[in-house]
């Protein structure tokens, strides 16, 4: 009954959504205020019936309702109860759920909060949403239905794949899906401004909320995913080019090009037709991520024609919003009159050439990605597109850009003068070459690459405290540097601290790709190992029972000239339903690396194991990096001159405080 | 319990051998040096995207101990790859080969570059043509004008 429930509440957000999509429309397009009207109640409608069909999935796989298909070939009676939770989006229906969920809580945020937004945008905005809640809708109903039942009913359920019972692959695909449908909402935003025929300042800033958000998310989404990769995968690898990862990885391309776009609009009205483009690009690609994943069209494109109905769904899908987006582009574009001007050198040139990177980057990842697909689809044989492809043509794109990062906030807007810049960045190219110099001479042999990126990860951060020093007069009148210093404005906070992650983010990739310290052999207990400096004494492996696998735990105490460092216990798992083992790297965390333990199977008869040792440099700052890169998006988030419907009075009663 | 213990040790380690294991390392050092080198740009063929260096898979295996065996028969590291290839095509190479198939893959980056060079001189040179004059807002009626006005008014706040 929980079931048919569900079901029968998505045929009504269905319904619901259907309305959304046209009567506001047309009332825009009227001018009749009534009509417009509908979006709201419907939004909040909307949202009501999904999450109630969510609650019933979620019942339904809590409660282990065997006689309902998703929860049996997902879940399983024994499985902890996070997982059990977490089931509910890892399978390709449940995760579509969750994304129509997060659509319609977009929706009706700007419902909500959308209160000083033109009542003829709103609705157009939410009439975008509600098509492709639609199509989304239809898709589930039609070919991806959650709620089916099944007879008869099984004794327990095939549960879950081990490796996604994890508590960061837990949170992964709600991150990564929030980060996909907030760009949704710069889509919606975009088509709504073209068929009004207008971009400006104001558009720039309603926009600018909701995409910092869904790039927040985004950024969550991959950093939790390639830190699973790292500690799950057990040998201390975290990107790999996958086209999962890739999936994710381009929207955010994407978006950080549209973010970059949207403050030229915003501060000098110019680059409208672009940012649109942008904005369009960036949920295209969210849509094909999403379908990548979930379609098994990565797998083979055998797999994708074994189950045409799924599969020409998706086609006809994304055909229509791309498609029809693109179409609308070509037509109202032309229109949107850019009245700045500027020159190649100057803050629009620098945000310009971010744009151009970005999304060239973004089209080589999708090239990248789709080629083997694309090739065996027009049968010119099977051909592998790995790492070393996407390296090659990837990494000499970016250094170019990094170099270019440290220069754009010292630029003026309009025009700026090359040299003047450089002059007002000296500390930061003195810092990077004393970095340069000392990591050459302590290794001159050193790995070029991981050289490389320390160094222009060194500069970015740099650049960027020259940039926030300079901009506080640090050193022209450093007794009023403090105050000044707090009263910047959050956006710009969220820039220096964004650009700062950014380049930790980057010395731990170069560390950890660099200098990666590896020692594989087997141990008996007592044995030493020593790896980068560190003594890894096996103290042998004992045998465990967990809630629905079984457990092989070893125990290693590290050392450093004798002194206790810490005690590791790296575990493998054993998952009998699915007789699957996954391997719980055991990893401790030093300000300039990781120490990395795992245990593999018995060998020989005196107890041995064969272990995989690791020392990981770096490797932390990645994810800090990327934890710093939020920090800087949310403060600049809740910067008040773009919080949507932030009160008159409250602003300008600030300013004055600021300027007394 | 300690046949138990075996028995179960056993099953897990049936279905769980972790990419490279310590009997297929090579005992020179530098040999195995190459080996890994070599593996890494080596596909497992029955994998999604893992290098038979980083694969579980059984046949990720025999591949690591054929990449050895030829490399301790004193093949260059381009002639282990030959060999593999004339076994396995071009699948197996991860770093896709340049040619007829693949033309397209390797020179659309430059393409990519060459479009995206041409829509910043697009930009630019429109920029120059357009009137100097057009910098003020236009087609925006004065309640727009008055709103616009009242949020820049704000952003002068914190910033100077």
């Amino acid at each position: 009954m929980i079931a048919e429930t569900g079901h029968f509440a998505l045929v009504l957000a269905l319904m619901v959504a259907l309305v959304q999509a046209t009567v506001p429309m047309i009332g825009a397009h009227r001018g009749n205020a009534l009509m417009m009207a509908m979006d709201k109640p419907s939004s909040y409608s909307q949202v009501l019936l999904v999450a109630f069909a969510f609650g019933c999935l979620t019942y339904s796989h809590v409660t282990s309702d065997f006689s309902v298909l998703n929860v049996v070939q997902n879940s399983h009676s024994k499985m902890p109860m996070l997982y059990k939770v977490s089931a509910v989006w890892g399978n390709h229906e449940g995760s579509l759920l969750l994304w129509v969920l997060i659509l319609s809580l977009f929706g009706s945020a700007v419902a909500l909060f959308g209160g000083n937004l033109p009542p003829t945008l709103r609705a157009r905005v939410l009439g975008v949403q509600a098509m492709i809640a639609v199509g989304f809708y239809l898709f589930m109903l039609l070919t991806s239905n959650p709620f089916l039942r099944q007879f008869p009913i099984p004794l327990d359920g095939k549960e879950m794949n081990p490796l996604l019972q994890d508590p960061g692959l837990a949170f992964h695909p709600p991150f990564l899906y929030l980060g996909y449908v907030g760009f949704s909402m710069a889509f919606s935003f975009a088509i709504a401004a073209l068929i009004e025929g207008r971009v400006d300042a104001a558009w720039a800033r309603w926009v600018r909320p909701w995409t910092l958000a869904a790039w927040t998310f985004l950024t969550i989404g991959v950093a939790l995913g390639s830190w699973w990769a790292y500690y799950e995968l057990g040998w201390g690898g975290w990107w790999f080019w996958d086209p999962v990862e890739n999936a994710s990885f381009m929207p955010w391309l994407a978006g950080t090009a549209l973010l970059h776009s949207a403050i030229v609009v915003e501060k000098r009205d110019t680059m409208k037709a672009w940012t649109i483009f942008l904005a369009i690009l960036a949920f295209s690609l969210s849509l094909l991520g999403t379908f990548l994943v979930r379609s098994g069209v990565l797998t083979s494109v055998h797999a994708f024609a074994t189950d045409p109905e799924r599969g020409v769904f998706i086609l006809m899908l994304l055909l229509i919003v791309i498609g029809g987006s693109l179409v609308l582009f070509a037509i109202r574009a032309p229109a949107l009159k850019s009245t700045g001007v500027f020159k190649p050198i100057s803050r629009e040139g620098g945000l310009l050439l971010n744009n151009l990177v970005m999304s060239t980057g973004a089209a080589v990842v999708l090239l990248g990605t789709l080629y083997p697909l694309f090739l065996d689809a027009v049968g010119g044989g099977k051909v592998s597109v790995g790492p070393p492809f996407f390296n090659s043509v990837f990494i000499p794109l970016m250094l170019p850009m990094l170099f270019a990062m440290g220069f754009g906030p010292v630029l003026a807007w309009k025009r700026t003068d090359m040299v003047e810049a450089a002059k007002r960045l000296k500390l930061a190219f003195i810092a990077t070459g004393l970095v340069l110099a000392a990591m050459l001479a302590i290794a001159f042999d050193g790995p070029f690459m991981g050289i490389v990126g320390i160094t222009i990860a060194t500069w970015v951060f740099m650049a960027t405290a020259v940039e926030l020093a300079e901009r506080i007069k640090l050193f022209s009148a450093p007794r009023q540097a403090l105050s000044r210093l707090l009263r910047q404005q959050r956006a710009s906070w969220g820039m220096t601290l964004a650009h700062m992650g950014l380049a930790i983010a980057i010395a731990g990739m170069a560390g950890a790709g660099g200098w990666k310290v590896e020692k594989i052999q087997t141990m008996v207990p007592g044995q030493s190992v020593n790896l980068a400096g560190y003594d890894f004494k096996f103290m042998g492996a004992r045998r465990a029972q967990g809630p629905n696998y079984t457990i092989v735990e070893g125990t290693f105490q590290v050392s450093e000239d004798g002194n206790p460092v810490v005690t590791l216990h790296p575990e493998k798992r054993n998952y009998p339903v699915r007789q699957m083992p996954t391997t719980e790297a055991a990893i401790h965390t030093l300000f300039m690396g990781d120490l990395y333990a795992v245990i593999g199977d018995p060998e020989g008869s005196e107890g041995g194991f064969v272990t995989r040792l690791y020392y990981n440099p770096l490797i932390a700052w990645m994810w800090f990096g990327a934890f710093v890169m939020v920090f800087g998006s949310v403060i600049s988030i809740s910067d008040r001159r773009y919080r949507v419907g932030a009160p008159k009075g409250h602003a300008s009663g600030k300013q004055v405080g600021a300027k007394a | 319990m300690k046949t138990l213990l075996t028995i179960i040790l056993l099953t897990v380690s049936s279905f769980s051998a972790l990419a490279v294991e310590p009997s297929e390392i090579l005992s020179d050092p530098a040999l195995e040096a190459r080996a890994r080198e070599v593996s890494k740009g080596l596909r497992c063929v029955v994998c999604q995207n893992q290098s038979i260096d980083e694969s579980n898979a059984d046949l990720a295996r025999d591949m690591r101990v054929l990449v050895r065996e030829r490399i301790s028969a004193g093949d260059s590291n381009a002639q282990v790859v030959e060999y593999m290839v004339s076994r396995y095509g071009d699948y197996v190479l991860l770093d896709p080969p340049f040619k007829a198939s693949t033309y397209v893959l390797w020179l659309s980056p430059f393409l990519f570059i060459g479009l995206a060079l041409a829509a910043a001189m697009g930009i630019y040179r429109r920029r120059e043509a357009s009137p100097v004059g057009g910098e003020k807002a236009q087609e925006l009626s004065v309640e727009e004008q008055r709103r616009i006005q009242a949020l820049l008014d704000e952003d002068g706040g914190g910033g100077s």
